[in-house]
């Protein structure tokens, strides 16, 4: 009962989550939260076909999951001191105070 | 009622506690002896159920000692399954539970006694006595700690938030029991047996830094969250240096598993020098390394920034009381069982016995002979030496420990692949040794320590 | 076909993870928002050791809990707004393309996973992900993948920390 679909079902709502608090733009702190979802989700997906897949012992997708992860941390750490930078520049983290091209 | 008359229910049993008040060993002879009354007559009682059965778990138990505690478990399994006929599921559930209550009895009486020990020793080491007034030595001192936590008032702040406030003694505590769980107390003794145990065990080390941050943050007082985050900075610095010295016992192990990596020491080399890693260069090096960033993590002196009570009260604990205040006090007590006990797993060969005429002690209780000469190094260290200032904190992290672990696995490394001859054993020494003394050289350059200037002021 | 157990602990895992996600985006209060994320990533990592990838959820569990959740922490403080009681605001009428966007994505997926015959197969268990078997196809066939990760933490590492430094002069 417990298959991959249920998996993928589960992946797809994590996803449109994401994507909504990206779309929603309250903070940009959201934003980023939205995509550490998406990404998660996305893990999940490539763990779930290595589970169900037909070829197992090949371990792409756990493995693919390992760099995932190692690049999802290095972009949350540049992303985060990016919103600190911004937050200096402009005391506010709302997307929407971001809209001059010169600082 | 006025206050000063007693409520008919203490009329009662007023005699019972003026004579145990006067006569405290009778008291407890009595209650001692009416214990053992009352428990032969049970089992007497539930031998009827299976005649026999509980005896032979006994005799079992007794014939291999080594292993006593496995046996003794199934026994009662056996006993339970035949007298009682319970159905499989219900024996596995059993079995779970028989673990887990063992494994709490046991910590939580090691728990208390360390909370009386370390008072007693560090009074000893600033020469006076510790609590000597509440039993024998202050043995029921933990006791009374207890009565007193759980009788004080549960303060919250107004402006807290209050399930962060109520949840992060919860999130403290459970990464620290789940780490008893992995630890190989004995051969084949290990709760679960875990293929990647020691990822499990640093996993949850940085699972409690959310925790800090919950109290830190969620009592709403700016020294809490000072406190708060000194304490997470502290703890991913000296995450690493605890990664790395763990990494060279990995490689050289092959497994991530404490089962494997304490097989792994077995063995005596010249007859009586067990393969104990710690007996090797880079071993000694990495264990320092490894204990110094336990330390750390546990937020213990010299590290004990984050709580000194001189700065910030009791740093993100400060708006604690009561019965939350002891769950942190515990988490912070069970969490350096926990990693005390994986150093001896990875460093000191876990539950091996020191020489071959030994070995008749049995396994588990070399393990806790072992973890408990590390608790009472923690709690010396803690005597001796005085906490260090912050930037001298992060900076002896990031500048001494981290390229002090690069060297250990380089020595390790370097030690395997001689195959074990004298020049594999010096050429390892040298390559731990040099960076100990240049790094030395530059931290001790950075952060000199000066002549102390006394400043009297001018009247 | 799964024993009782695993069926329970499947669903109390994804229902912890779903309530978190729902959480970390709905929430007002972005502390909140921050630790309900982590609580998703602790699900996340559950799911993982259903799944069989043991040390793919205790990496989880490291990286993700103990370090980007923290890190996000760490942000959120340093950047509160100066009322202390402001909130986020809460679902506003502007908001519903992002809605219907979203939700679309979902029904595209959705009707992606059912339409595909080939998915709904039953497969035999196969073997927990063992870490000799990790350690060898990482360094013997993905081995640049290795060094490129190697080098885009390290880049990654300095950026972050130059960013740190400059933001001080006021750049």
């Amino acid at each position: 009962m417990i298959s991959l679909p249920i998996f993928l079902i589960l992946s797809a709502i994590l996803f449109s989550l994401g994507l909504f608090a990206v779309l929603s733009r309250h903070s940009m702190i959201l934003l980023l939260i939205g995509v550490e979802l998406m990404l998660a989700s996305a893990n999940l997906n490539f763990i779930a076909f290595w589970r169900f897949g037909p070829h197992p012992e090949a371990m792409t997708g756990a493995l693919f999951v390992l760099f995932s992860i190692a690049v999802a941390a290095a972009e949350a750490a540049v992303g985060l001191s990016l919103i600190l930078l911004i937050y200096r520049h402009l005391r506010s983290t709302n997307p929407k105070d971001v809209n001059s091209l010169h600082g | 009622m006025l206050p000063t008359e007693t409520q008919p229910q203490t009329q009662r049993i007023r005699p019972a506690l003026n004579f145990a008040a006067r006569r405290p060993w009778c008291t407890l002879a009595l209650l001692i002896a009416a214990a053992l009354v009352v428990g032969t007559g049970v089992l007497f009682l539930l031998n009827l159920k299976a005649p026999g059965l509980l005896t032979a778990a006994l005799m079992d138990a007794l014939s291999d000692p080594g292993q006593a505690p496995v046996l003794l478990k199934q026994g009662l399994l056996n006993y339970l399954e035949n007298g009682w006929s319970f159905a499989p599921w219900m024996l596995e559930l059993t079995s779970i539970f028989m673990v887990i209550g063992t494994l709490l009895a046991v910590f939580g009486v090691i728990f208390a006694l360390t909370s009386l020990v370390e008072r007693k020793v560090l009074a000893r080491i600033q020469n006076r006595f510790g609590p000597n007034r509440v039993g024998p030595w202050g043995l029921f001192q933990p006791l009374a700690d207890a009565v007193k936590m759980l009788i004080k008032e549960d303060i919250v702040p107004t402006g807290a938030d209050k399930v962060l406030h109520l949840l992060a003694p919860i999130i403290m505590l459970v990464p620290a029991l789940l780490v008893l769980a992995i630890l190989p107390y004995g051969p084949g003794m290990a709760p679960i047996e875990l293929g990647v145990g020691i990822l499990f065990f640093f996993a949850l080390g940085a699972t409690t830094e959310v925790g800090v941050f919950m109290a830190g943050w969620g009592s709403n007082n700016k020294y809490s969250l000072i406190g708060a985050m000194r304490s997470i900075a502290q703890m991913i610095s000296y995450e690493i240096p605890l990664f790395l010295a763990a990494l060279s016992v990995v490689m050289l192990s092959g497994s991530l598993s404490p089962d494997a990596i304490v097989s792994a020491q077995s063995g005596y080399a010249f007859s009586f020098v067990p393969h104990w890693f710690v007996f090797t260069p880079w071993g000694f090096a990495g264990f320092v390394l490894f204990f110094t960033a336990a330390l750390a993590e546990s937020n213990r002196s010299p590290f004990d920034l984050p709580e000194g009570e001189s700065e910030l009260v009791a740093g993100h604990m400060t708006e604690y009381s009561g019965f939350k205040y002891a769950v942190f006090f515990m988490a912070e007590y069970i969490g350096l069982l926990g990693i005390c006990g994986f150093a001896v797993a990875l460093f000191l060969g876990g539950w091996h016995a020191p020489l071959p005429w030994l070995e008749w002690i049995p396994g588990y209780l070399w393990f806790f002979i072992k973890l408990y000469s590390l608790v009472l190094l923690a709690i010396w260290v803690r005597g001796t030496v005085p906490r260090m200032r912050g930037d001298h904190l992060m900076g002896f992290a990031w500048k001494f420990m981290i390229p002090m672990g690069f060297a250990i696995i380089l020595a390790a490394a370097v030690w395997h692949y001689a195959g074990g001859g004298v020049l594999g054993w010096v050429a390892s020494a040298v390559i731990v040794l040099m960076p100990y003394l240049a790094l030395g050289r530059v931290v001790s350059i950075q952060y000199p320590a000066s002549r102390r200037v006394y400043r009297f002021s001018e009247s | 076909m799964n024993s009782l157990s695993e069926i329970i602990a499947f669903l109390l895992i994804s229902s912890l993870t779903l309530g978190a996600a729902i959480a970390a985006v709905g929430l007002r209060n972005i502390v909140h928002c921050g630790l309900s994320l982590a609580v998703f990533f602790v699900g996340v990592a559950g799911l993982y050791l259903l799944l069989g990838a043991e040390f793919i959820g205790f990496i989880q569990l490291l990286v993700y809990v103990g370090a980007v959740a923290v890190l996000i922490m760490f942000v959120i403080l340093l950047t509160r707004p100066e009322d202390e009681a402001a909130k986020l605001p809460g679902l506003r009428w502007r908001q519903l393309p992002g809605v219907l966007i979203a939700a679309g994505v979902f029904l595209v997926i959705y009707l992606a996973i059912m339409r595909s015959p080939s998915l709904l197969r039953d497969v035999p268990e196969p073997a927990a992900l063992s870490i000799q078997a990790v350690g060898e196809a990482l360094v013997s066939g993905h081995l640049l993948a290795l060094m490129a990760i190697g080098v885009l933490l390290t880049a990654a590492l300095i950026g972050a920390a130059l960013f740190a430094m400059e933001g001080e002069d006021g750049k």
